[in-house]
């Protein structure tokens, strides 16, 4: 698909860092403020999703398939279970254990094992809304061919 | 008892969408409003008089809060009716593919 | 705490995304690690099953212990209802992927078929291990979402309809049951299931009980495919591939539709009379309506999911009437006797349900069309497959000595020693009806002349193939041991005293 007009290009390109860089906020103060994993990870796929969209899909060189973004969506997966396993080696030995130590509350480094949580849920589900994204443009290229 | 009742109006509009709407997305768009309309009931179930945002402020921290549980439920369920749209989204695309229309009253391969 | 507990969900979760991974790297990755993972949980339910003896297995999830005997943080429970589902969902998954060995080769993208099936694997293993029921929406969910895609898999115009028709209708079903968990969580202020259960014994708003009742009974009913919700199930289950309409019909509207039903009914709810004879209602509707619907039948998989409808209607009738004679608090040895018959034949019709769609696949792998006007004669070409459909339609139509005639001998009785004799006699006469439709399918598929469009070239099916349908049909025989009296204390009596005993659930979770 063709991109936007010109006005939309530069706009984009101021805009897309500081979107970034937000994401990054809110998943980083998912234990303090509200948002964590989640809300964070779709304002990332948000920045992703508003380049390809301004600038058109030649310009992005988007290829076949999806491949890229589907490796970083199952290896944050498989890195969140990890965590969760390990809590079966420490302490009380039960699945999901808060093991690290907690600090005091009100710092960013508190909450044991939380921000560890929020940092790969958050990638994983920027990762997987890039792919789903990604899979409808495809497959509508396609079809208009 | 009002906000219960227009949770409940909510809930009327997507069904009306997904029963009498011929095009495909807007029967799609209308099962997502469905499920907003529970999202809203939940997040409304947890209020408490007089209580304030979950938040614990380190320098007083025993007023009286908000039940910060229903919220956590709300959260989950958000992302389930994400997926389950955005599977809806791609099984539409499909068939729009094969069939090469969006109504539903020429989907009807399937009989007896 | 029984540290095997949380490894039924985290091996099939992880295992599917790393198929993902790894599959596209090894070649023929993606077959075997599959089989491997889900031998691994059959050994592993085999062995919980026998070594459990009728204990509740309780495990808290994150550690967080009751503060004040109120239970916070999420629960994880394993008694013996939840043993038995997990031996059919395993036992039946594993035969499934190893008979999708070789029929899936047909299709591309296997990657994703194996991983999306053991995304379903792991949430059907949740659902049945919750003790809490938010927990148990999740995991419904997430079996669900995988389901409508394995629904889709080869991407035919037949097959997209129908995925689009379960998808509404599931949608539906789950805003329904998210409604009712609302509407519980707003007056009981808890979500563990023993612990509603002692919030709702003091309390008086009967009204509102019932409304939430059947909000929950109409979600979980649309899951389960019992009339008036069945509209969906004829055109899912013929239209998906042949392992994945096993497991469907198998086990799936089992484990998420009737497994909940019981468990909230029985374990959560205080049973009234009207809403017991409302589920017995049901369970008759279900009954009589499927095998009418599928007498006219000549698509092999419609018929089979139109039996799977009358099939699942007995095992709520039989349930039903435990719970009538429940509610009115008598004949407790009656009662006993019809949860132990509805639960029996919900084991055996996993069995043969499950070995009557993997012949379908395998006649439409051989001979490449579903309509039983166009073959004929099979049996001189297809030896294997011809003698296992041969077991199952009798097992089916409850002949001595296969296992459906001892789990219907038992439903019958029950009805009749709890003078529901009305009941009885449509359960014979549905049978009847059973036998006559499954001696049509055998005769046009196997025994008729060889039509004009199949003629030619037409072999027995792989091995894979052969050894699950085998393997199923040795199981269809060895489960009518499951009447007598050794075995049925082993496996049965600890399923049925969780159910039908009153205080039980609740005081082997939090003590009161």
């Amino acid at each position: 698909m063709k991109g936007m007009t010109i006005i939309v290009k530069k706009t984009t390109q101021l805009i897309a860092g500081l979107v970034f860089l937000y994401g990054i906020y809110i998943i980083i103060h998912g234990h303090l403020t509200p948002g964590g994993g989640f809300a964070g990870g779709v304002i990332l796929a948000g920045s992703f999703i508003l380049q390809i969209l301004a600038f058109g899909s030649e310009f992005t060189h988007l290829l076949k398939e999806e491949t890229g973004s589907t490796f970083y969506e199952n290896m944050a997966i498989l890195v969140v279970l990890f965590l969760a396993v390990s809590g079966l080696l420490f302490g009380l030995k039960v699945f999901f254990l808060n093991w690290v130590p907690q600090g005091t509350p009100g710092e960013i480094i508190s909450a044991g094992m939380l921000p560890l949580y929020n940092i790969f849920v958050g990638i994983e589900v920027a990762a997987s809304i890039l792919t789903i994204f990604l899979a409808l443009v495809i497959f509508k290229e396609e079809i208009s061919k | 008892m009002t906000v219960y009742l227009l949770c409940f109006i909510l809930f009327l509009v997507g069904l009306y969408g997904v029963i009498t709407r011929r095009n495909l997305i807007k029967i799609a768009i209308s099962l997502s409003i469905m499920e907003f309309s529970s999202f809203l009931f939940f997040a409304l179930i947890g209020f408490v008089d007089g209580g304030v945002a979950p938040i614990v402020d380190p320098a007083d921290p025993l007023k009286t809060y908000v039940d910060p549980l229903p919220q956590a439920l709300v959260l989950t369920a958000i992302v389930i009716g994400l997926a389950t749209t955005a599977m809806l989204m791609a099984v539409i695309i499909r068939i729009y593919r094969k069939y090469k229309t969006f109504d539903i009253r020429e989907i009807s391969n399937l009989r007896g | 705490m029984n540290p095997l507990i949380p490894l039924f969900v985290v091996v099939p979760l992880a295992g599917a995304f790393l198929i993902m991974i790894l599959g596209r790297f090894i070649r023929d990755f993606h077959k075997y690690f599959t089989s491997l993972v889900l031998l691994f949980l059959v050994i592993l339910s085999f062995y919980s099953l026998f070594n459990s003896d009728g204990n509740v297995s309780v495990y808290k999830v994150g550690g967080w212990e009751p503060v004040n005997r109120i239970p916070i943080g999420i629960y994880m429970v394993m008694d013996g209802f939840t043993l038995i589902l997990l031996c059919i969902v395993n036992l039946i998954g594993f035969l499934s992927v190893f008979y999708s060995i070789s029929y899936i080769s047909r299709y591309t993208s296997e990657n994703f078929f194996y991983a999306l099936f053991c995304l379903m694997i792991a949430g059907m293993n949740g659902v049945v291990l919750s003790g809490d029921i938010f927990n148990i929406f999740v995991f419904l969910e997430i079996s669900a979402i995988s389901s409508y895609a394995l629904v889709a898999f080869g991407v035919e115009k037949n097959e997209l309809e129908a995925t689009f028709k379960y998808q509404v209708l599931g949608g539906l079903a789950s805003f329904m049951i998210l409604f009712g968990i609302g509407f519980i969580y707003w007056k009981t202020k808890t979500l563990n299931i023993a612990d509603i259960k002692t919030a709702l014994g003091t309390g008086n708003d009967k009204y509102y009980y019932l409304f939430v009742q059947i909000l929950i009974l109409s979600g979980f009913g649309l899951k389960a495919a019992i009339i008036p919700f069945h509209a969906w199930l004829p055109d899912a289950h013929s239209s998906a591939p042949s392992p994945i309409s096993a497991m469907l019909s198998g086990v799936l509207i089992k484990a998420v539709g009737i497994y909940v039903i019981f468990r909230l009914f029985f374990n959560m709810f205080i049973l009234t009379e009207a809403m017991a004879v409302l589920i017995t209602t049901l369970g008759t509707l279900s009954m009589v309506v499927g095998v009418f619907l599928a007498i006219g039948q000549w698509d092999i998989k419609r018929l089979l999911a139109y039996h799977s409808i009358s099939q699942m209607g007995y095992v709520v009738m039989s349930v039903g009437i435990g719970m009538i004679l429940i509610s009115r608090g008598v004949n407790d040895k009656i009662a006993t006797l019809a949860v132990a018959g509805g639960l029996f034949h919900l084991i055996n019709h996993a069995a043969f349900k499950g070995l009557l769609f993997l012949n379908a696949g395998a006649i439409e792998y051989s001979t490449g069309t579903r309509d039983l006007k166009e073959m004929g004669g099979l049996s001189r070409s297809m030896p294997f497959t011809s003698a296992t459909s041969f077991i199952a339609s009798l097992s089916i139509s409850g002949v001595p000595p296969f296992n459906g005639f001892f789990s219907k001998l038992i439903i019958i009785i029950a009805a009749i020693m709890a003078k529901f004799y009305l009941l009885a006699a449509l359960a014979v006469i549905v049978s009847i009806i059973t036998l006559a439709s499954f001696l049509k399918f055998q005769r046009y598929a196997f025994y008729n002349k060889t039509q004009e469009k199949v003629k030619g070239d037409i072999k027995e099916v792989p091995f894979p193939m052969i050894f699950s349908m085998v393997i199923l049909s040795v199981m269809c025989l060895l489960l009518s041991l499951l009447a007598f009296p050794g075995i049925r204390e082993a496996v049965l009596s600890p399923a049925i005293e969780i159910l039908t005993d009153p205080g039980r659930y609740s005081f082997q979770i939090i003590g009161f």
